[in-house]
């Protein structure tokens, strides 16, 4: 069988298979070896879904229980202020976060590109603050925006007495103290991505732009940037899922505060279930976001992957 | 499969091996005591253990205060993985894992060592008491309607140290203007929602308390004693401007350094001045019920222990409960916790003025019960996520927050 099969792929088109190989079957080996894989993908992810979408229509406190309870749960949620701080803050994060992420890797990127001196150096350090966890990060950075400590104290004993830094403590602006560290901690990682896709692109067509008189800055933007695509997507969903699940981080930094203006979803999340012991409003809560996720990802995965096949 | 099988088989037999041939027992104990008060007086219960020469306390501190330590023992616990002993704010909070049946029944224990007689004031055994079975042994009376302040801080701006809650905001405006921070308070959400519970006890009097957290009656919210409380909330908030700090103990440590003039906190902060070297009298004064009402609540601190399938472990867990209700022990561990003890019939010769006008007050039975004996942790962190943001803000209105928190004690279970 083994045999025929084989035979008969090297043939090639030309000469015509006794027997269609049935689909299923091809690579099986490797097949089989992905199955515990996808065993736990199915049972642990859908299974685990599906676990938690049906408990939020319960009305589950300390433990899960399946005591019917209809949307209350959505409709606490949907009337508590907490939640609606919550999704607002993760939307500015968000959206601030990708952008600056994606803009100073590729800068950054792109300068180290450039055959500086020293490149290693300071793309180690660069790198350096991924290898912290945000926990650590987040204590790093309170102490830093911290005004009786960082950076206000130090401007502050220069001279400059007026000199005012304490997003921390702001409620309007905390959240972007939380960004602060976000982007200190993920750019170094977007940033090697993108020198490797840098790395990637031929040196012929650097030549050929600049035989054609093309400056630089124009090679990158409609040259060197089209052809790093999948370099960008892949990109993209690195810092999209960091962005949904921000905890840590604001954890250490604020722990929600000021008066819980710094408050993200995932944190409403771990604070029902935990906090409040009340684990039908988190399960409502995290059934929200994955709802959201799949709101933004389907359609764009649907563009992405599905029509026509890219060569 | 097979060999994660025979793994599984190996590791089972090393650990029946290692629980029959020592007969000692490790026992770690979760808890949340980590500021250097607190860790001083856990270090008492430690001490003990390992003074009994067979048992060996194996401690597992979580920082971050309740908020951050309840969610990860009780995911332990449900996870399967318990530790052997753990501290709760006795009341509500352990309520489902009793029910679940994942709690050592400590009834008998109670009932050799006469617990019953011994608890005073009885209601702190009755909440840990659940259908009839005991299933935590407290250790502390905690009570949060304390006020402490700075002596230092008040003479540097040339004011009188207050004896209320009124002659504190009176002279609030100029200590401000004499560079201190009146009021401190830090940026944990349970901080503002005690301050503020402690204005209520204080201003709108007991019976309007008990009647909104209590009998959960939201048209006692609405009332006028409850609108001077939030009412004075409102001043008060302008008065902690400044106070950048997150835990309770750095806010404490303002007051201690006299950056800040005063803090409306639990018992426990006397602790942190006895840590720092301060006399009460001199260095700090304290104005039990704001100054303004001789009640205090009689909250605390209780170990729970989840049930064990080794019967070693259950053997040296009920030891560990005894040890902790035991005279020497209660006297040594809440002399360094600056808390009460539970039993009636320790004597304190040693304790300072504070202590000794808490012991007062508890003696003569003023006395009501803490949130948590009363409020489902659900609607603790209602509360709790309200008082962080109606503290924070400079623009929420007191009614704004007073209509909010009729809304909360309506839907109160």
């Amino acid at each position: 069988m083994a045999a025929t099969h084989d035979t008969s792929a090297l043939a090639g088109p030309g000469a015509a298979p006794a027997r269609r190989p049935i689909r299923l079957f091809r690579n099986l080996s490797s097949k089989i070896a992905a199955l515990p894989m996808i065993l736990v993908a199915t049972v642990i992810f859908v299974g685990c879904t599906l676990w938690t979408v049906v408990h939020s229509f319960t009305s589950s406190r300390l433990l899960p229980r399946l005591d019917w309870a209809g949307l209350d749960q959505y409709e606490r949620l949907w009337s508590t202020p907490k939640w609606y701080v919550s999704i607002g803050n993760l939307a500015v994060f968000g959206l601030l976060s990708m952008v600056f992420t994606l803009l100073i890797g590729f800068v950054l990127a792109a300068l180290l590109d450039r055959k500086v001196r020293g490149e290693d150096v300071f793309r180690t350090i660069i790198l350096y603050p991924f290898a912290l966890s945000f926990i650590v990060t987040g204590l790093v950075w309170q102490w830093i925006l911290n005004p009786e400590l960082g950076i206000q104290a130090v401007v502050r004993s220069l001279g400059w007495t007026g000199f005012t830094f304490d997003p921390l403590y702001d409620a309007d602006i905390v959240i972007y103290g939380i960004l602060i560290a976000a982007l200190w901690q993920g750019t170094g990682l977007i940033m090697c991505i993108m020198l490797a896709g840098l790395r990637g692109v031929d040196e012929e067509i650097w030549k050929a732009a600049k035989v054609d008189g093309i400056p630089t800055w124009k090679t990158y933007t409609h040259v060197i940037i089209p052809m790093m695509r999948p370099v960008f997507v892949t990109s993209l969903v690195l810092i999209a899922s960091s962005i949904v699940k921000v905890y840590d981080l604001v954890v250490a930094q604020t722990g929600g505060g000021p008066g819980g203006a710094s408050e993200v979803p995932a944190k409403y999340v771990m604070d029902a279930m935990f906090g409040a012991q009340n684990l039908g409003q988190g399960f409502a809560a995290s059934t929200m976001m994955l709802l959201s996720v799949a709101i933004i990802l389907i359609p764009w995965a649907y563009l992405e992957f599905g029509g026509k096949k890219r060569g | 499969m097979r060999l994660t099988a025979r793994l599984m088989g190996a590791s089972a037999l090393c650990a029946a091996m290692a629980a029959t041939s020592a007969a000692a027992v490790e026992l770690e104990v979760t808890h949340w005591w980590t500021s250097g008060g607190e860790a001083a007086a856990v270090a008492k219960f430690a001490e003990a253990l390992n003074a009994t020469g067979t048992h060996t306390w194996v401690d597992g501190a979580i920082a971050g205060g309740g908020d951050t330590a309840r969610p990860i023992m009780i995911s332990r616990i449900l996870g399967g993985d318990p530790m052997d002993a753990f501290q709760f704010n006795h009341g509500r909070q352990a309520e489902e894992l009793i029910e679940a049946g994942l709690m050592l029944d400590l009834t008998d224990v109670a009932e050799a060592n006469g617990w019953k007689d011994l608890v005073n004031p009885p209601d702190l055994l009755d909440a840990c008491t659940y259908e009839g079975r005991i299933y935590c042994v407290p250790v502390n009376i905690h009570s949060w309607q304390w006020m402490w302040l700075s002596n230092k801080a008040y003479e540097d701006a040339g004011l009188p140290v207050p004896t209320n809650w009124q002659e504190f905001m009176d002279s609030a405006d100029e200590l401000q203007a004499a560079g201190k921070i009146p009021l401190a308070l830090g940026g944990q959400p349970w901080q503002s929602a005690g301050a503020f519970q402690v204005m209520a006890t204080a201003i709108a009097g007991t019976d309007a308390w008990l009647k909104v957290f209590r009998d959960k009656d939201s048209e006692a919210v609405m009332g006028p004693e409850f609108t001077q409380v939030f009412e004075s909330a409102a001043q008060a908030r302008e008065f902690t401007r400044g106070s950048n700090v997150q835990d309770w103990n750095q806010a404490t440590n303002l007051v201690i350094t006299d950056a800040a003039g005063g803090q409306i906190m639990g018992d426990w902060a006397q602790g942190e001045f006895a840590l720092a070297g301060e006399v009460a009298g001199t260095d700090y004064s304290c104005l039990p019920g704001l100054g303004m009402s001789d009640v205090i609540s009689t909250g605390g601190d209780a170990f729970y222990f989840p049930a064990q399938d080794d019967p070693e472990v259950t053997a040296a867990q009920k030891e560990l409960a005894q040890l902790m209700i035991s005279p020497e022990v209660q006297v040594s561990f809440n002399a360094a916790k600056g808390s009460l003890p539970v039993r009636g019939d320790v004597n304190l010769e040693a304790v300072n003025d504070c202590t000794r006008k808490g012991l007062d007050i508890l003696a003569s039975g003023n006395i009501i019960p803490a949130t948590e004996q009363l409020l489902s942790p659900d609607t603790a962190q209602q509360v709790n996520d309200l008082m962080t943001e109606f503290w924070a803000s400079s623009d929420m209105s007191a009614a704004d927050a007073q209509q909010r928190f009729a809304d909360i004690i309506a839907s109160a279970d």
